[in-house]
């Protein structure tokens, strides 16, 4: 290319020294391929499984890990306000006491609905189940963007852990989502606050069942909308709301969401006149637009290449 | 390779592009959210796709822009019919790529088309979930945040123009000068 215009004439420089494929129109040819292999692509990935799925988790193999690394490598920058604003030994001391904080948090915010469901147990034979859950620790690496209009984040903990789609993800403040899909090494999680998530829930004093939905915003305008599935019970401004879940014939959670997790608490209640319904708009206890650390619900004894923390606190 | 794109493209530039679209999606989905207004952060990879546009026209563009967009859709933690960035981002690359036939690249153009690329970028990619009823969204809130993304694109775009084209522009002229004045 440097030669031949070389031998072109000084005064007849071209604007673009490049070759003339890259200036003109594009051969129509291949303006109607990648349009057909656009649309191709769309139509294969409808429905629930897709021959997409592979290639996901294909292209996941690889930039979870990536994604897991550019993570760790920033954290300890994006923890530097965090340096600055106290000493290290204060920090580990905060930690711990707003650990034990949320935790206490947490207990509150289900005892009423321990308390019913210790009553509706009353008079089986069988034992009734703590709430207690056995957590596998994991770390938010990727945040999927809201130009994608859609509320979705990558963790570092795939099926090597022992994950698989469905299960229930937590942290210290409550329910944070469920597993879309899962790679060797990482995850996708579906947030609560989605616009296409519902989750089951119930109010903890009334134990009044109905279903969330979320609306596709994050940060401190996050909110979620309840409608009970009995309509003509009035909610009240800070109820409460936990999962409704599933739990199996073993006692091992199953389905997607597990039952008795926090969820957020009711702010207003409206009635419709027109559907005859109410619905109420609960403030989730999990701020998703600082998600670090999350908690899977997995069955205890899980096979894990990572620890464990069981149900009463232990770590395995 | 048969691909007519690659005609013209020597390997290691191929790696090069590559290479960029990967960072660009990894920062996009690690580094920037932690500055993000509301969820919303440069779109880097169509950053890239405009770039190529505007180095090297249409028809690199629109092969990137397909390759690159397909990527977005499938890697973690994306979770939307793929193919519709595939589509998105393939125009983008077609637009940016006329912009370079019809326009000398200045910066002031570079930011211009940075901002129409971005708003036809997210506007394509909204438009076929609806189309496709793949987003709940609702477009009032879907339009918010296409605003959004066009001035988080252009100030980004700015701020490489100002760290990257202006020393690159420099030392160019220094070259050039260099040149004629050995002449």
């Amino acid at each position: 290319m440097r030669l031949s215009r070389s031998r072109r004439p000084l005064g007849a420089v071209r604007r673009h020294d490049h070759d003339g494929a890259g200036d003109g129109h594009p051969p129509r040819a291949l303006v109607v391929a990648l349009v057909l292999a656009c649309v191709s692509l769309m139509l294969l990935d409808r429905g629930d499984d897709s021959v997409i799925d592979p290639a996901r988790r294909a292209v996941g193999e690889i930039v979870g890990p990536a994604q897991s690394g550019v993570s760790a490598a920033i954290r300890p920058v994006v923890e530097l306000p965090d340096f600055f604003r106290s000493r290290e030994e204060m920090r580990a001391e905060l930690a711990s006491l707003e650990a034990e904080n949320a935790g206490l948090r947490t207990e509150v915010r289900t005892s009423d609905y321990r308390r019913n469901k210790l009553a509706e147990l009353e008079g089986l034979t069988s034992a009734a189940e703590s709430l207690g859950y056995a957590l596998l620790p994991a770390r938010v690496v990727g945040l999927g963007s809201s130009q994608t209009f859609s509320n979705t984040v990558t963790i570092d903990a795939g099926s090597a852990s022992g994950l698989a789609p469905d299960m229930t993800v937590v942290n210290n403040d409550g329910l944070v989502g469920r597993i879309l899909r899962v790679t060797r090494t990482s995850a996708t999680v579906l947030l609560l606050v989605d616009a296409d998530s519902t989750v089951g829930g119930r109010i903890g004093e009334s134990m009044e069942l109905g279903f969330l939905q979320g609306r596709g915003v994050i940060g401190g305008a996050a909110r979620l909308d309840l409608e009970l599935l009995d309509q003509r019970l009035v909610p009240s401004k800070g109820d409460t709301v936990v999962t409704w879940g599933s739990i199996g014939s073993e006692g091992e959670p199953s389905g997607p969401y597990v039952a008795g997790v926090p969820i957020g608490e009711v702010v207003s209640v409206y009635s419709s006149l027109r559907e005859s319904s109410q619905r109420a708009v609960i403030d989730p206890f999990v701020d998703f637009s600082e998600l670090d650390l999350v908690g899977v619900v997995v069955p205890s004894g899980t096979r894990s290449d990572r620890a464990v923390v069981e149900a009463d606190g232990s770590l395995r | 390779m048969s691909d007519p794109s690659v005609r013209g493209s020597s390997p290691a530039r191929l790696v090069l592009v590559a290479a960029a679209v990967v960072a660009a999606l990894v920062l996009q989905t690690t580094v920037f959210p932690h500055l993000a207004w509301r969820g919303v952060v440069p779109d880097l990879v169509l950053l890239v796709v405009v770039a190529a546009g505007l180095a090297r026209g249409s028809h690199h563009a629109m092969v990137l822009g397909f390759f690159a967009g397909a990527l977005l859709d499938l890697a973690p933690p994306a979770d939307h019919v793929a193919g519709r960035w595939a589509l998105a981002l393939m125009l983008v690359g077609y637009v940016a790529g006329q912009v370079r036939r019809e326009a000398a690249p200045s910066v002031g153009v570079c930011l211009a088309t940075v901002a129409a690329c971005s708003f036809l970028g997210s506007s394509v990619f909204a438009l076929s979930g609806l189309v496709l009823q793949d987003s709940a969204a609702s477009i009032p809130d879907q339009l918010g945040v296409v605003f959004v993304a066009v001035v988080w694109d252009v100030l980004f775009a700015a701020l490489l123009a100002a760290l990257v084209i202006a020393p690159v522009r420099r030392v160019r002229h220094r070259t050039q000068t260099d040149r004629l004045a050995r002449r």
